[in-house]
């Protein structure tokens, strides 16, 4: 019988009842402006620090060290280009990130590239994981700041993150991590795991599009974001998204409330469909098995290609997404696919299935059930595969 | 990026998929490495295309142009066929996203392809009669992808 099977959630998630519960009075009887004196402006000010203490407390960090923004890509931006204004007056206009980062990492830097900024673009290897001798060997005099995602948002992978913290800690290199993938997921420490920056998003948790944060160790000078009134102590002016805001703390007490037993739930999906996916022929999966976010699977299948699998999937009622070139919006497969080693022919052909928390076993015996049939269907009318089976391709 | 309700269906139901055993003609165009390959197989018979099938590597609108390609040359004569652009297979699909153009390109080299591959056989030179399928050198090395329509994969400058 066929299911709607939403397993996209490294995209987004669905906002979930008790976030959009907790939001709602803020839209209708707590709209105060969190500025006003009134009392309706001061209970939104108050539900505001309260979800700022929430997430500080979620990462190990200070409430005074929580910047909310409208998302990831502002977080890795602020984070990213405000560390490298702060520090280029100090003469250090070096840059040390990985192959794979999410673009909202990778355009930043390269636009400070193009501003005289030298960066290295650390290798990810086949596993997908960054080596932490790699950063300590790539550390100069003039490195202004090491940024280097928690966990990959294709690939799933988790960075060795503690490691490549105090290695930035001994050489008194600032360090970020773009945590958008990560937070909710893995355990995370800012303190224990000498992150000096560390950007989230809320969409990723159950949240509401159009929330993140910034985490900024206290003493790291960097510049204001928006100029303007005294909001987030004056440093992204501009009256808060007090419903959304909420809505992330909410979200974010909500996924680490649980996380050990979630992430054994996850795992064994994760691992169920991979396990059964693999047994389609000429499949691998992409990234390390184990250093993995619990939800996340990522593989390709050699003679097809990524979009029309998702179409044919969506057909079937499954949301997944591909890194091929055709959704990639470019006529290159994904960079992250291609980081990791694999040719063009073969990275055209992935399958991200992300689950969360509302995903169950069900879903994972649906998703089996489809596929094989799937991919058969594509490789039929492939060309590609006739040449691949008939060994004229190795 | 949204797909007309054509090509959905052309996606979903594809017209003529499979291969000729004893065709008169095949054409292959594209390449793995940009993500889209198709092969066109014609019969003909006094002039006339009496039947064609393919088989297609890509995406969904390359899927697509090729079903669509199919249907618009099946029946016709070799002259009219030859008059076929990528533009009226764009057309009859109630046209194509911008970045998809490339799949009508090639759709309509496929056609083309397949057109020499026959004239070959019966000892002519199709380039007068065809004209010359640009080959796709597929340098993936520049960094901003020139749209050119030289080249079904899009990429080539």
């Amino acid at each position: 019988m066929k299911r709607f099977v939403y397993a996209d959630n490294a995209a987004t998630t669905p906002v979930s009842p008790k976030v959009f519960d907790a939001m709602l009075p803020f839209y209708k009887e707590i709209y105060g402006n969190p500025s006003s004196l009134y009392s309706i402006g001061g209970e939104a000010k108050k539900h505001l620090e309260d979800a700022r203490e929430t997430v500080a407390r979620a990462l190990g960090a200070l409430p005074s060290e929580i910047f909310f923004t409208s998302g990831g890509s502002e977080a890795d931006n602020w984070a990213i280009k405000g560390v490298a204004q702060a520090l280029a007056k100090k003469g250090k206009k070096h840059i040390i990130t990985s192959k794979f980062e999410h673009h909202a990492v990778l355009h930043t830097v390269q636009a400070l590239e193009k501003e005289g900024f030298e960066v290295t673009y650390l290798e990810v290897y086949e596993n997908g994981i960054v080596k932490p001798g790699d950063v300590e060997a790539a550390i100069r005099e003039d490195t202004a700041l090491v940024t280097i995602m928690y966990a990959n948002n294709e690939i799933g992978t988790i960075q060795p993150i503690p490691e490549i913290g105090a290695i930035c800690k001994k050489h008194g290199v600032l360090f970020h991590t773009d945590a958008v993938q990560a937070v909710g997921n893995v355990e995370i420490d800012v303190k224990q795991q000498n992150i000096d920056l560390l950007s989230l998003s809320g969409h990723k948790l159950h949240a509401p599009k159009g929330v993140g944060a910034l985490y900024v160790r206290r003493g790291v000078r960097f510049p204001n974001l928006i100029d303007g009134g005294a909001q987030e102590r004056g440093r992204r002016a501009g009256t808060e998204n007090v419903a959304g805001i909420v809505g992330l703390g909410v979200a974010i007490e909500e996924a680490c409330a649980n996380m050990a037993q979630r992430n054994a739930r996850l795992i064994k999906m994760r691992d169920r469909l991979i396990a059964g996916a693999l047994k389609i022929e000429r499949s691998r999966l992409n990234g390390d098995p184990v250093k993995r976010l619990p939800g996340n699977v990522n593989l390709c299948f050699e003679g097809i290609e990524g979009e029309s699998l998702l179409l044919k999937l969506d057909f079937a009622g499954i949301c997944g997404s591909s890194g091929s070139a055709c959704t990639s919006g470019s006529l290159d497969p994904s960079h992250v696919l291609l980081a990791i080693g694999l040719p063009h022919e073969i990275a055209h052909g992935s399958l991200r299935i992300s689950f969360s928390d509302q995903n169950t076993e069900e879903d994972v015996d649906y998703i089996l059930e489809q596929l094989p049939g799937i991919v058969q269907y594509l490789r039929d009318m492939s060309p590609l595969w006739d040449e691949i089976i008939s060994g004229k391709k190795a | 990026m949204a797909y007309s309700e054509k090509v959905m269906d052309h996606f979903a139901n594809p017209r003529n998929v499979g291969e000729i055993p004893d065709a008169d003609g095949v054409g292959e165009v594209g390449n793995s490495k940009c993500g889209d390959i198709m092969r066109m197989y014609i019969k003909v018979k006094d002039n006339v295309i009496t039947d064609v099938k393919f088989k297609t590597f890509g995406c969904g609108a390359a899927i697509a142009t090729s079903s669509m390609a199919t249907e618009l040359i099946q029946g016709r004569t070799i002259d009219e066929v030859l008059k076929l652009t990528n533009a009226a297979v764009m057309e009859a699909l109630d046209g194509l996203p911008p970045v998809k153009v490339h799949c009508s390109v090639l759709a309509e080299q496929a056609i083309k392809a397949a057109l020499s591959d026959y004239y070959r056989r019966q000892g002519i030179d199709p380039v007068p009669i065809v004209g010359v399928i640009e080959e796709c050198d597929h340098d993936h090395g520049h960094e901003d992808h020139e749209h050119s329509a030289s080249c079904g994969c899009g990429s080539c400058s």
